[in-house]
């Protein structure tokens, strides 16, 4: 971390630091990593309170990305040049530190994609197409994003595959006992998300993975939320594919991961034809590359890859345990700062939720809020967070959204706070 | 509050948009299009009841949204009615002008009508807000086509 006093904005009120035994969280000072969150918007400070749909970048992630483009890029795994090679130790090096963040047994199960729904895409495509016939089940839950519906529509208009849905309570809990009535022999594939965007709820994967695999299904894990919040080991989850994109984890745009169990990615035919996934290509007949490039087929974002690696170096450097604890100590002095506003309602209040705040407003439009406090300088969603099923489910038309990342703090929750009450004295009758 | 914020939501609008007129389904309607703004998930029915010298006599909406496009609905179904099918789509290219500010004729015999959807006109400010108040005039639009959906993202 980067420590520069100058840029350290003066708090209105102090945020006490969070104690966390022998180490103090210190914000402000982690908030000088990230070079956005010095600008101003509206005249106002920047209040950036809408990681869950992308987060931003510290400097160590900006340099590292430069840093290819400025002294290593070439193609990688095509030349035997110095540069190639440069660039291709950096890449795959920033496999194994992918590998290591969600601990994979072996990093050719880590595949690069574009990002959590190619990857999703990738296994309705190459698993889906290949192992599952008409009358098969998948299973998803009510809170997914569309990004983990529609493929599988895809695929029930191709295959005949049958699509069920696992509800969840009005407060945003998955019912465990009612996803268990889901399970049969034919239930081939569990699609579900590891934490939701909308309502913060955190999935009892363990749990799901465990009942799913008892009657014979694999599991894909949407972890996109979940991979900033809490710590992952997909060995100890023992699911079968986990997805998440970087750019959710302060990383670049236009990269994700697939990881997957390496017998289950072999045997699965390559998602797209194209250079570095063959062996051997002759016009009759072409043979595949080893994972995990048999998966990758084309030039990869490679920068982007590598600047990912650093992402999750950043994370690890502060530490997951003491980010989730940050963090769940702004959620919860959000939670009580919103309630106090006469009218407005959390949406989502499973217990041991994370990171997210979901919440509706009497007599005001969630577009209406976020244009109004945008103009304070504060960046929320509103809408349907790409849950349009969802927000059936939770009769709403739409909801503003706040979700805070590693680098929030109190005193910006206030400033939401001050915002919302401004809102309610428009809006309010 | 900025100004801006003042020029969006102004007393009209915070009336409409709270108490909007023309809020229902008339049985009689002749024809009716549903709009949609998927990116945001507003929905709107707008109902047209078109006489046979093509003069809307009832205009209705029925629907979710925001401030800006509940006034916006609101407003166009007061507009419209008694006015005749050219007059109805002239307003609706008059008032796409407005919202948007591109160039383009304001129609001059209507200015009764224009003026009244000034209050309108503060959306210029905030893109992203454009299509909340264009949904409900793109979907009557819709209606007078003939056709029974439209969304944002077509032109």
């Amino acid at each position: 971390m980067t420590i520069s006093e100058d840029n350290v904005e003066s708090p209105r009120e102090t945020t006490p630091a969070v104690d966390l035994g022998a180490e103090v969280y210190d914000v402000d000072n982690i908030r000088t990593d990230f070079p956005i969150l010095s600008r101003e918007v509206h005249g106002r400070p920047l209040v950036f309170l809408d990681s869950a749909a992308s987060a931003q970048k510290p400097r160590k992630v900006i340099e590292a990305e430069t840093s290819v483009y400025e002294n290593d890029y070439a193609n990688v795994h095509r030349g035997v040049h110095f540069l190639s090679e440069r660039a291709t130790m950096r890449f795959e090096d920033a496999r194994e530190r992918l590998q290591r963040y969600i601990n994979a047994a072996n990093s050719h199960e880590i595949i690069f994609t574009r990002n959590a729904t190619e990857a999703i895409n990738l296994v309705a495509s190459s698993f889906g197409r290949s192992m599952l016939t008409a009358g098969d089940e998948i299973i998803i839950s009510e809170l997914e994003h569309h990004s983990n519906i529609v493929p599988w529509q895809f695929l029930r208009e191709e295959k005949g595959i049958v699509l069920k849905i696992a509800p969840i309570s009005d407060d945003g809990e998955f019912l465990m006992h009612r996803f268990e009535e889901l399970l049969s022999p034919r239930t081939k594939l569990v699609a579900i998300s590891h934490m939701s965007n909308v309502l913060g709820t955190i999935l009892p994967v363990r749990d799901i993975v465990e009942r799913a695999h008892a009657v014979g299904a694999k599991v894909l894990l949407d972890g996109c939320q979940a991979v900033t919040h809490l710590p992952v080991d997909v060995q100890t989850l023992d699911c079968d594919f986990y997805v998440f994109s970087a750019h959710k984890l302060y990383g670049p745009s236009g990269i994700g991961v697939l990881y997957g169990k390496a017998d289950l990615l072999e045997a699965m035919p390559p998602y797209q034809g194209g250079g570095e996934m063959i062996s051997r290509v002759t016009f009759e007949k072409s043979t595949w590359a080893d994972l995990p490039h048999k998966i990758e087929a084309g030039t990869p974002a490679i920068a982007q890859a590598i600047a990912f690696g650093a992402a999750v170096d950043y994370v690890t450097a502060i530490g997951l345990d003491r980010i989730a604890a940050h963090e769940r100590d702004v959620l919860t002095y959000a939670t009580q700062r919103l309630t106090a506003i006469k009218g407005l309602k959390i949406i989502g209040t499973a217990p041991g939720k994370a990171s997210v705040l979901s919440f509706t407003m009497d007599d005001a439009h969630p577009h209406d809020i976020a244009t109004i406090v945008d103009r304070a300088g504060i960046a929320i969603r509103a809408g349907h967070h790409c849950a349009l099923p969802l927000m059936d489910r939770l009769d709403v038309p739409a909801t503003a959204r706040a979700s805070f990342a590693l680098y929030n703090t109190r005193r910006e929750v206030d400033a939401l706070g001050e915002a919302l009450e401004h809102v309610r004295s428009i809006f309010g009758s | 509050m900025n100004d801006d914020l003042r020029d969006l939501y102004q007393e009209v609008i915070l009336d409409h948009g709270k108490n909007p007129r023309n809020f229902r389904h008339p049985e009689d309607a002749t024809c009716a299009a549903h709009g949609d703004n998927p990116l945001c998930g507003d929905q709107l029915t707008v109902y047209l009841k078109v006489d046979e010298n093509s003069i809307v006599r009832d205009a209705a909406f029925e629907g979710r949204g925001c401030a800006i496009s509940v006034a916006s609905a609101s407003l166009m179904t007061e507009l419209g009615q008694g006015k005749s099918e050219a007059d109805v789509r002239r307003l609706f290219e008059g008032f796409h002008l407005l919202a948007t500010g591109d160039d383009g004729e304001m129609p001059s015999d209507l200015t009764d009508e224009m003026d009244r959807l000034q209050v309108l006109a503060g959306v210029r400010g905030f893109p992203m807000r454009v299509k909340c108040a264009t949904l409900a005039w793109h979907t009557m639009n819709a209606a007078l086509s003939g056709q029974t959906k439209t969304t944002t993202e077509t032109k």
